[in-house]
């Protein structure tokens, strides 16, 4: 706070979703991390908010409880079983509910004033086991107040708003999807931050890394996001706010225009088809995504079912929507990930870990929780029987990884037999190359997997050894790195080769940018955010295969990222593929 | 009313364990149930209050129960706090 913001009209971050937006600020950081002591006029409304905090917290403790059981055995996850009783504690919950109807005051403020009382007393006790019981108190008390918050957050119901945060979670996201957000912009984070891939495929201009956003930025500021250029302005004036508006209209009238080629197929000059497929998270709208001209399902990412339902869904609960999804789709594929954890991603975070990225996700998470895993085998099989279905391996490392797997599906499959239970015999199975080892002996993998999908994302971090989450370091990480492109052009070589079918479906398949690198490579398959389709398609049928080629090769011999940037804006420049203001 | 002085015996305290089980067992009496230790009252039907009474091995508790069935209430709590809660002593 030691800036004067009243003087500050204009913040710069990284353009990290191309689109421009004018609205209201909505500043969410402030909302969720701090407890103010206020008075409330709607008492009903808190009272409902806050038992419907305690439901959803007692939900995702039972599901971490379930994990840990599996996991960390009895007596820790007894840890849990008590933070469950705790929520059930008719005292506490009676008291905390008579203190807001007569002290009439914010929730969050009662539940962190009520709670820390007993945490207060367990920190007086010599024991230090009992001691120690404290920090679980806390835990109980924070999950609380962020569930309360949340529920206020969404019962406000914000509309047409420009959110700023210090960063977002998946979890965030998943409540802005609901809301109707115009933009993002987040102080953390670099190009493949969370918020960044979430508004690209929500078609929603982001800049995040704007430092200090949430400290400058009030709450009803008239804000522009120039997700083009990564600027940001403050109550601009009325000239400025006329020239956006233009520019808004310029891009409408460019995006009418790529929609004209919806129905046209995707072959570069030379004739080259080229398969575009979608990358598809369950709570999309799968008609439009069918109607927007995606001739398939690359990548469905079945992880969020956790976070949306709060339980690890049945077996049936998933093959009624693996069914019906591809049923819609059929003939198309439809590509289906086996649950990918850990990591950034969802759930264990009750389980931690020194370096997540290295540790207990993916496929790892999957062998270690076969009840978990089969049961999604279990669905996906029974939903394979219109035979356009493929299955695919997440954080896949080592080729016993894929042994493993593949026996659960094999044990599914005896069982299948003897019940006499339908399913697609010819059911590929496939893996996400995410690890560079999978790279370095592709042709043992080609023995055992029926194609791969690249997923640039992780593959670049664990490439160029960079946490892109890290601001500190995030700028080394570049999918226009030399290393990269040398890296990709192998491993497509390689599967060519041994005729393993290859398709990518990272982030940077999305990139217009990247377009010509991944052509150039040999890729011909890219599983893509669906709203990016348009100006994919645009440029696939204004390049050559040759000339794609004719980048790649200096672009490999250049020492910097940029440089090669530099080398696709300008080629793309000039081939008028670029949107130009 | 009856009020009962009990010790906790066991060596690990009234950790998390006990005391879930505590509230189980007060839980099946009608008869409101209360602990006092070094002056604290905390409501013996609350999880919470009871795991933060962080009584370690050898704290004494005073325990009162009030109520239609608070003879077989104190009976069966007063025995749970006299065996150790079953651990190791």
């Amino acid at each position: 706070m030691l800036k004067d913001k009243n003087n500050i009209t204009k913040l710069t971050g990284i353009a990290a979703a191309p689109g421009i937006a004018i609205g209201k600020a909505y500043n969410y950081s402030k909302e969720t991390f701090t407890i103010v002591e206020e008075k409330i006029t709607n008492i009903d409304e808190a009272l409902q908010n806050f038992e419907l905090a305690l439901e959803q917290s007692y939900k995702e403790l039972s599901k971490i409880l379930k994990l840990a059981q599996e996991r960390m055995g009895e007596e820790r996850a007894a840890i849990f079983e008590a933070h469950l009783m705790i929520l059930q504690d008719q005292y506490l919950i009676s008291t905390i509910k008579s203190r807001i109807v007569d002290e009439e005051k914010s929730p969050e403020f009662i539940i962190h004033d009520e709670i820390s009382k007993y945490q207060q007393l367990l920190l007086n006790s010599e024991h230090v086991y009992l001691a120690e019981r404290a920090n679980d108190i806390e835990d109980i008390k924070n999950r609380l107040i962020k569930n309360y918050q949340r529920r206020r957050w969404v019962s406000r119901i914000v509309n047409d708003v420009i959110v700023i945060a210090k960063n977002l979670t998946p979890a965030d996201t998943l409540l802005f999807s609901r809301c109707n957000v115009l933009g993002y912009i987040t102080e953390q984070g670099g190009l493949t931050s969370h918020a960044a891939i979430v508004s690209r495929s929500l078609n929603l201009p982001a800049v995040v890394g704007a430092v200090d956003a949430t400290k400058i930025i009030n709450d009803d500021d008239l804000i522009i996001v120039d997700g083009y250029n990564g600027e940001i302005f403050i109550n601009p004036s009325e000239d400025v706010i006329a020239i956006y508006k233009e520019k808004i209209k310029k891009i409408q009238a460019y995006n009418e225009k790529l929609a004209e080629i919806k129905n046209v197929p995707a072959k570069t000059l030379d004739g080259t088809k080229i398969t575009i497929l979608g990358n598809v998270d369950l709570k999309d709208e799968i008609e439009n995504i069918i109607e927007s001209g995606i001739e398939g399902v690359g990548l469905l990412r079945t992880e969020e079912i956790f976070l949306e339902s709060g339980f690890i869904p049945s077996e049936d609960e998933q093959f009624e929507i693996y069914y019906k999804l591809s049923e819609k789709l059929y003939p198309s594929i439809l590509t289906i990930r086996a649950f990918d954890v850990g990591g950034d991603k969802i759930l264990p975070a009750d389980i931690k870990e020194a370096n997540p990225f290295l540790g207990w996700r993916g496929i790892r998470f999957l062998l270690d929780n076969p009840e978990i895993f089969k049961s999604q085998i279990r669905a996906v099989l029974r939903a394979s029987v219109n035979g356009n279905i493929q299955f695919m391996l997440p954080m896949v490392s080592v080729l016993r990884e894929v042994f493993k797997a593949k026996d659960l599906i094999q044990e599914v499959q005896k069982e299948f037999d003897e019940k006499g239970i339908k399913y697609d015999k010819n059911l590929k199975i496939g893996i996400m190359l995410e690890v560079p080892s999978v790279a370095v002996i592709l042709e043992d993998f080609a023995n055992y997997v029926d194609f791969i999908s690249i997923g640039t994302n992780d593959l670049i971090q664990y490439l160029l050894a960079v946490d892109r989450g890290n601001s500190i370091v995030s700028e080394l990480y570049d999918e226009f790195d030399p290393a990269v492109i040398e890296f990709l052009r192998r491993i497509t070589h390689r599967a060519l080769e041994v005729n393993l079918p290859v398709s990518i479906c990272g982030q940077m398949a999305s990139d217009l940018l990247a377009l010509p690198i991944l052509l150039g490579v040999g890729i011909r398959n890219l599983s893509i955010i669906p709203t990016a389709l348009p100006a994919i398609k645009n440029a696939i049928l204004n390049l050559s295969i040759d000339e794609c080629k004719r980048i790649i090769e200096r672009c490999v011999n250049y020492p910097h990222p940029d440089m090669v940037k530099k080398e696709l804006q300008d080629f793309l420049n000039y081939k008028g593929l670029l949107y130009k203001e | 009313m009856i009020s009962k002085k009990v010790k906790i015996v066991n060596k690990a305290g009234l950790h998390t364990r006990p005391a879930s089980m505590i509230v189980k067992l007060a839980a099946k009496y009608k008869s409101d149930f209360f602990i006092y230790k070094d002056g604290m009252e905390i409501n013996g039907k609350s999880i919470i209050g009871v795991m933060t009474l962080a009584a370690a091995q050898g704290s004494e508790l005073e325990l009162t129960f009030d109520g239609p069935d608070e003879e077989a209430a104190a009976a069966e709590i007063v025995d749970f706090f006299n065996r150790g809660f079953d651990e190791e002593c």
